[in-house]
């Protein structure tokens, strides 16, 4: 079974973002750069299965700027047997992302599709429903368990009020929420092996794929600054502010 | 112009926001018709149908909906979606699970968890954990959107609207329900509550969470956590409060032993007025409350639990 495992460059998630001076876009010039936290979690468990002997290929593959050759190397050290680097200079909404990533899918012949639930630049959570939707396949989003048995998948999701478990089966995609599993950090010789990995880099355009573009970014601002608060001194003070102020505890 | 709202319910109920949801999709202008799929559904239908401002309700009461699995719930909402100009749901799990499905059938795109609706097509929706607001138009023939409900006030109640039965449609492409854990505490849902306290990593352990849930109980508030003590363990998975979990809005939020991180005030930052309680005077939590206290949340929250 061959997994792949789509994986964004985002800003770091430490990085205090700002917008842009012309205000339409993020200030991102000299910003540290990392894989986006879902996809680290949805590689790492793409290379357990690999490991468990489930999986036979793990190929990673970035829509983006060339300069994400840096996260597909990063997951490569992590155990990703092969990259694939599709460059493109425009921001593509969700749907054109899940357009392009079908392309690939149905190209390598994946069995599985393993995305991160949500990019945290932009917040979607809409790639990995998008492309299942495309292919035609089952999905299951927000996994914190993935068992894989027989051809089918069988995935405990965290949803509002507790956890619910599905099965289905294969070829699916799967979204991944944060307790999933706790990726691994790539070892030295791993690093320099992954320097050995073939990454294969290719325009869109090359592709032919006529993608969606519907969505246009007007402006980006701060958000207001919640007005400045007190500092009280004891829980009687709390108390009677909350009661006879703000009105908000009987 | 027209709107089809997808709901969303749980045990029976439509969820707490729901009232929210349908004030969002007022604001579009145009008629409000509500869509409800699932398994016995009757009583939420009529919940749906008494929420002012709705023309009508769609309900697609089947077994294969049971477990609100997304791949015959998508296929029905697009079918569904054809004759709507704009197509609603809230950015609760369900909502994120199913609408953007139905976009790509649709051929379409979504804007997710928007907090503004300036006109038809123009939206402001956080983005960066809430760090930066962005204002996007789209340019869909049929817009498909996803509403952060917490941001839109609540409308009220009218008499029930006619509710219209849908006959079954849309495939499970295989997949089966196979269990469910759903954490019944009595206490009210997080996303809709009027008080949440939520506790932190510097709370310790399960065991003293029960401070934090004494003080909740008392205040009749739901219960919330930072991503960190909930990766401890202390509290179930989807108690977390945040750009990556929950997002509430309370008239009063109550962050104790929390440093206040930036994904964690992306949860929170609706709130009307935030108390934080802390022993770190420069937490970055003081910055974003309206009122600090700081100290011992040992000896604080049990002197407020007594005090109430
Ligand atoms: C400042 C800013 C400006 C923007 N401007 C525009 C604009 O003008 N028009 C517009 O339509 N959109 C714009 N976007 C949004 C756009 O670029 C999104 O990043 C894109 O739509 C994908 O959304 P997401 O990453 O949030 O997807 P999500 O659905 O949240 O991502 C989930 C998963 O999808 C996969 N994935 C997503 N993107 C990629 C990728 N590029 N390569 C590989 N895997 C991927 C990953 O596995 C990821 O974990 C802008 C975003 C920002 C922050
Ligand atoms: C991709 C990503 C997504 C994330 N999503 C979320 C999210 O959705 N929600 C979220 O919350 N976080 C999220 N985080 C994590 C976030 O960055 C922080 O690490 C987390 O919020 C910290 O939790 P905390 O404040 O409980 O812990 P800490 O930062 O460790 O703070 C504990 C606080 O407790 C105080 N304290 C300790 N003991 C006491 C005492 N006895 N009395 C009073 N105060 C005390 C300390 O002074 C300290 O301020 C995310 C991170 C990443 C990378």
């Amino acid at each position: 079974m061959k997994i792949i495992v789509p994986v964004k460059r985002v800003i770091d998630h430490a990085v205090r973002v700002r917008p842009s001076a012309d205000g339409r876009s993020v200030e991102a010039a000299s910003a540290t750069m990392a894989i986006n936290p879902f996809c680290e979690i949805a590689l790492e468990e793409a290379v357990r299965l690999k490991e468990q002997g489930i999986a036979s290929e793990v190929v990673v593959v970035s829509i983006g700027e060339p300069a994400a050759q840096e996260q597909l190397k990063a997951a490569l050290a992590v155990g990703a047997d092969r990259a694939l680097l599709i460059t493109t200079e425009k921001a593509l909404e969700p749907l054109a992302v899940a357009q392009v990533l079908a392309h690939v899918v149905a190209e390598e012949g994946a069995e599985l599709a393993l995305l991160g639930k949500q990019a945290i630049d932009s917040d979607d959570n809409q790639t990995g429903q998008m492309l299942a939707a495309l292919l035609g396949w089952p999905q299951a989003t927000f996994a914190s368990k993935v068992v894989i048995n027989e051809g089918r998948a069988t995935v405990t999701r965290e949803v509002d009020g507790g956890l619910r478990t599905l099965s289905m089966p294969l070829p699916a995609v799967i979204t991944t929420d944060l307790r999933l599993n706790e990726p691994r950090y790539a070892r030295l010789p791993d690093i320099m092996k992954a320097r050995k990995k073939p990454i294969d880099q290719r325009e869109l355009s090359a592709l032919g794929l006529e993608l969606s573009s519907q969505v246009e970014l007007l402006a980006i601002e701060e958000p207001q600054p919640r007005q400045a608060g007190m500092m009280v001194e004891s829980v009687d003070e709390l108390l009677e502010q909350l009661k006879n102020i703000d009105k908000v505890i009987l | 112009m027209s709107t089809l709202v997808l709901m969303a319910h749980r045990d029976g109920h439509i969820i707490g926001s729901s009232a929210r949801l349908i004030s969002a999709a007022l604001q579009l202008g145009g008629e409000v018709d509500v869509l409800v799929i699932g398994h016995q559904m009757a009583g939420c239908a009529r919940e749906a149908a008494a929420l002012a401002g709705v023309n009508k309700v769609l309900v697609a009461d089947d077994a294969r909906y049971a477990g609100d699995i997304a791949e015959p719930a998508a296929a029905l909402l697009a079918e569904q979606a054809k004759p709507y100009t704009h197509v609603l749901a809230s950015a609760s799990c369900y909502g994120k699970d199913v609408l953007p499905r139905a976009a790509a059938l649709l051929g379409v795109s979504q804007v997710s968890e928007i907090i503004e609706v300036i006109d038809e097509a123009t939206f402001k929706r956080p983005v960066h954990a809430g760090s930066l607001i962005a204002t996007v138009r789209v340019d869909a023939p049929k817009k498909v959107i996803s509403v952060r409900s917490t941001a839109f006030e609540p409308v009220g109640e009218q008499p029930e609207a006619e509710c219209i039965a849908l006959d079954p449609y849309g495939e499970t492409l295989g997949v089966q329900l196979e269990g469910e854990e759903l954490n019944r505490s009595g206490r009210p849902e997080l996303m809709g509550a009027r008080v949440v306290v939520s506790g932190g990593r510097g709370v310790g352990s399960r065991e003293n969470f029960a401070l934090v849930e004494a003080l909740a109980d008392k205040l009749e508030a739901a219960v919330g956590a930072s991503r960190a003590a909930v990766d401890a363990g202390y509290v179930p998975n989807d108690f977390q409060v945040g750009q990556t979990g929950k997002v509430v809005a309370p008239d009063l939020y109550i962050a104790v032993g929390i440093s206040g991180a930036m994904q964690h005030l992306a949860g929170m930052q609706g709130a009307k007025v935030v108390v934080a309680i802390n022993r770190d005077a420069d937490a970055p939590i003081f910055a974003n409350a309206d009122y600090g206290l700081v100290g011992d949340l040992f000896e604080l929250l049990p002197e407020l639990t007594a005090k109430l």
